[in-house]
């Protein structure tokens, strides 16, 4: 480093901590040097919130939050803006692919055990950055005002009048009119470009501010803050993030990217999957389609809400559908309490916990199968079936855990 | 390790294997090509000349056309009907409150009905038009029961009627076209309407594959990177 | 922000590997931003509301000033009589740009006129000072603009003046001639204003 440089350097580091910040969270951040293929999605994540964030400043420029004109603002972006198709769907595509990335970040989560002491904080604030995703996708989704962005809100907004006594007016309060309709189309737009990005940007700042306090967890979930260099006081599986992460991430993004960029320039609809053939028709409160099904990251959900077909204890199905639903996202809050095995990652958990895991996913999956289907007498028993397994796995995680045979943890990380 | 992700790969198979499986209705395969510039063009003619007069296409520019190889005077004599200047919109001949009372409904929009209803969808349809004294228009449709659209092209394909107690249609008179001229008619209107509903689609395909070409190329360069840095670690 | 120990490792293939992946991101960055950038020129529905428009000028007398709109601005139609021509040889030492070199009009109205035709002054109204629409003051020596005013376009925002035309004075606050948008005929009574060519009608 040049001398210039060397001054420049210090007048900055005498009024912000410049360097310091540098070392803390790259340089001489030391990460265990065992990261897998798993460790690419929180990085991705963020890529995809940068590019979210970008595109999406960007649709706003031409979007009208008007239920008369928005349908109609979309497609101009679509037609007249220079390049504005690539930008809406590199943000659909986006909106989608967040929930790839974030759920596969999820799921390396409960492999390894990164929800266990020291880091159920960091798993907790990463769950509110889960709910704050969810609410700017639902509210991103009813901005087209198509066929699927109108009855899809119509169905997600009566869930809240299944709730006793307020729940009528609370939906009134929601929806700002007494139908959905222009009000709730204009407020939604302020949550979906305001509120949320500004909550989720700070979230995943202190996601990152707590992650860096704790240390990353990995494969082998062992602590590699706990076998320090006493000459260094460096841990000995540990790697400077920067350069070795750094160059490592990008390669990631790289790869990513290309599967990103295949979807956006070649199956921008992704089969329905992404981009709903309905919502190609302009909202029509009149005439709901043959045919409702929420986009895929949420179908799992959706396939519990409708799973309950039965009043129970006095309370009507439909609210049960509703509780079952929000529980199916909130339990996962609750797993750095219910994990009673005494070692963190699966590399050392017992077959029950592989066995658990496993079906887990699979009802993640077939739920969420279903949940693009329309309903047929099997199809609800299936789903009830898989619900079962799904809550099963949390709720009898204390006891699986917990008499599952493990297999001794390694003193340093393994490849 | 590995039986989970063999797992995993078997039930992300299982929507596609299942899917395929439960259509319910069934369509036929639109037989179209949407690099045939020649094909687009004479749909781009038949749907000015056929769907234009009830139905608008209000978020297309008719210079768009220079897409498919139509220069602004091509433009000018073979689609403008209104008048327009070439930067205009495809807007309907007719006005959307006669529409109303003729047809019951506002017919609608176009621009994008590709996209929702799909090229098989499209294709079936305006082949399946029959004979029906029960509803309004006298015309019924087999992929859409009760339609309110009366069958605009039956000069060319003739009027079919529903055989009895079947799904079957009979030609009971025949029309100015053949079976195969009339559904090379469609044909041409369908893939029209699928560019229609994307005019930027060819154009989006060709531009992503320079950016995955440059991104496999970046591919390789990262990894190098990546395994030179990675040298150091043991 | 390298350390020492990082500047050992750096080997001459490392060296390369980095800056050849730097280069390749500056590229990526670059093809990121343009369609960011061009999203926010004027769009297709822009450009076709901001298309040429036809000017009927059958109408037009001698000495009088016809308004039209192109994009958003004043576009004014003017027959000079051949007194008002004569008149625009007389002004040239007063003016800044008497023979119209600053690129303020097309190459085809780049004469003592700065029009096609001599008579037919096409302008746009927008004074070249701060977009004030300057007045057509047609009539000679006024009390307000001298003895010396031999008719021309006085802007009221910050008294720049023009000579009829459109050539700015010297020592007013506008800087430059008024701007001549391009332009054709179609017919001898039919202007399009916006494009020199007639292809664009």
């Amino acid at each position: 480093m040049s001398e210039q440089q060397n001054s420049i350097m210090q007048w900055i580091d005498k009024r912000f901590p410049m360097t310091a910040t540098w070392k803390a969270h790259l340089s001489e951040y030391y990460a265990p040097k065992n990261f897998n293929f798993w460790y690419y999605f929180g990085s991705l994540a963020l890529l995809v919130l940068v590019n979210q964030l970008l595109t999406g400043i960007f649709l706003t420029m031409n979007y009208k939050p008007d239920a008369g004109m928005a349908f109609a603002s979309v497609e101009y972006i679509m037609r007249d803006v220079d390049f504005g198709w690539l930008i809406r769907y590199m943000h659909s595509t986006g909106a989608s692919m967040f929930f790839v990335v974030v759920y596969l970040h999820m799921f390396r989560g409960m492999m390894y055990g990164s929800y266990r002491k020291p880091r159920e904080l960091l798993w907790l604030i990463g769950m509110a950055i889960f709910f704050v995703l969810m609410s700017m996708a639902f509210t991103g989704y009813i901005l087209p005002w198509g066929q699927m962005s109108y009855w899809g809100a119509q169905v997600i907004v009566s869930m809240f009048g299944a709730i006793p006594v307020i729940g009528d007016t609370l939906s009134n309060w929601i929806l700002g009119d007494f139908m959905l309709s222009d009000a709730a189309l204009n407020r939604f737009f302020a949550y979906h470009v305001v509120t949320l990005p500004v909550l989720i940007v700070v979230l995943v700042f202190v996601h990152i501010i707590a992650l860096h306090e704790t240390g990353s967890n990995n494969p082998d979930g062992i602590e590699i803050k706990a076998n320090k260099d006493p000459r260094t006081g460096i841990p000995v599986d540990g790697i400077p993030f920067h350069p070795y992460y750094t160059v490592k991430d990008i390669f990631g993004v790289v790869g990513f990217l290309i599967v990103f960029c295949g979807i956006i320039f070649f199956a921008p609809e992704m089969g329905g999957y992404f981009l709903e053939d309905n919502n190609f028709i302009p909202a029509n409160p009149l005439h709901t389609p043959d045919h409702i099904a929420p986009v895929w990251y949420f179908t799992p959900y959706y396939s519990m809400l409708r799973a309950v077909t039965v009043n129970f204890l006095g309370v009507d199905a439909k609210l049960w559908g509703v509780i079952l639903m929000a529980a199916s996202v909130v339990v996962f809050c609750f797993l750095p309490w219910l994990d009673r095995s005494p070692v963190k990652s699966i590399r050392y958990k017992g077959p029950y916990f592989k066995f658990a895991l496993t079906l887990f996913v699979i009802s993640f999956f077939v739920l969420g199968w279903l949940g693009t289907k329309s309903p047929t007498p099997l199809y609800t028993l299936l789903a009830q079936i898989f619900t079962v397994i799904y809550f099963a796995f949390f709720l009898l995680m204390p006891w699986y855990s917990k008499i599952d045979k493990t297999k001794p943890e390694p003193k340093n990380v393994t490849k | 390790m590995r039986m989970i992700k063999f797992l995993l790969l078997a039930v992300l198979l299982v929507p596609y294997i299942a899917y395929s499986s439960s259509e319910e209705v069934k369509l036929d395969k639109a037989p179209i090509d949407k690099a045939d510039k020649e094909s687009l063009k004479r749909g781009a003619k038949s749907f000015v000349e056929y769907c234009l007069t009830c139905h608008g296409a209000n978020f297309m520019r008719y210079n768009r056309h220079q897409d498919i190889g139509m220069s602004d005077d091509d433009i000018r004599t073979n689609l403008i009907r209104t008048g327009q200047k070439t930067g205009g919109l495809m807007e309907a001949a007719m006005r959307k409150k006669e529409a109303e009372e003729w047809f019951g409904v506002v017919p609608p929009d176009l621009s994008v009905i590709a996209r929702a209803r799909g090229a098989d969808w499209l294709y079936t349809y305006l082949r399946t038009f029959y004979q029906d004294t029960s509803t309004y228009s006298g015309w019924n449709n087999l992929i859409f029961d009760k339609v309110a659209m009366p069958h605009v092209l039956h000069n060319l394909q003739g009027w079919q009627v529903l055989e009895s107690g079947t799904k079957n249609l009979v030609q009971a008179k025949p029309g100015l076209m053949t079976k195969e001229e009339y559904d090379s008619f469609v044909a041409d209107l369908v893939n029209y309407m699928v560019y229609l509903g994307e005019p930027h689609a060819h154009y989006r395909k060709e531009l992503g594959a320079i950016v995955l070409f440059f991104l496999f190329g970046m591919l390789g360069l990262t990894y190098l990177l990546k395994k030179e840095y990675w040298t150091d670690i043991h | 922000m390298t350390d020492s120990s990082d500047d050992k490792k750096m080997s001459g293939r490392r060296r390369f590997l980095l800056a050849a992946t730097s280069v390749a991101g500056v590229v990526a960055g670059a093809g990121v931003a343009t369609p960011f950038l061009r999203s926010m020129m004027p769009s297709e529905r822009a450009k076709a509301a901001g298309a040429p428009v036809e000017v009927d000028i059958s109408k037009l007398e001698p000495g009088m000033l016809l308004t039209a709109e192109w994009r958003g601005k004043v576009v004014w139609v003017l027959t000079r009589t051949s007194e008002m021509l004569d008149n625009l040889k007389k002004l040239n030492d007063q003016l800044a740009d008497p023979d119209s070199q600053r690129e303020q009009q097309p190459s085809y109205a780049q004469n003592p006129t700065r029009s096609i035709k001599p008579e037919i002054l096409v302008v746009l109204g927008v004074c070249t000072h701060l977009g004030c629409s300057p007045v057509y003051r047609k009539d000679i020596a006024p009390a307000d603009l001298g003895s010396d005013w031999l008719g021309g376009f006085f802007c009221p925002c910050h008294g720049s003046k023009f000579d009829l035309a459109g050539r700015v004075y010297k020592s007013v606050p506008a800087p430059s001639n008024l701007v001549v948008p391009p332009y054709t005929y179609l017919s001898d009574n039919r202007l399009l204003v916006g494009s020199d060519s007639k292809e664009s009608a």
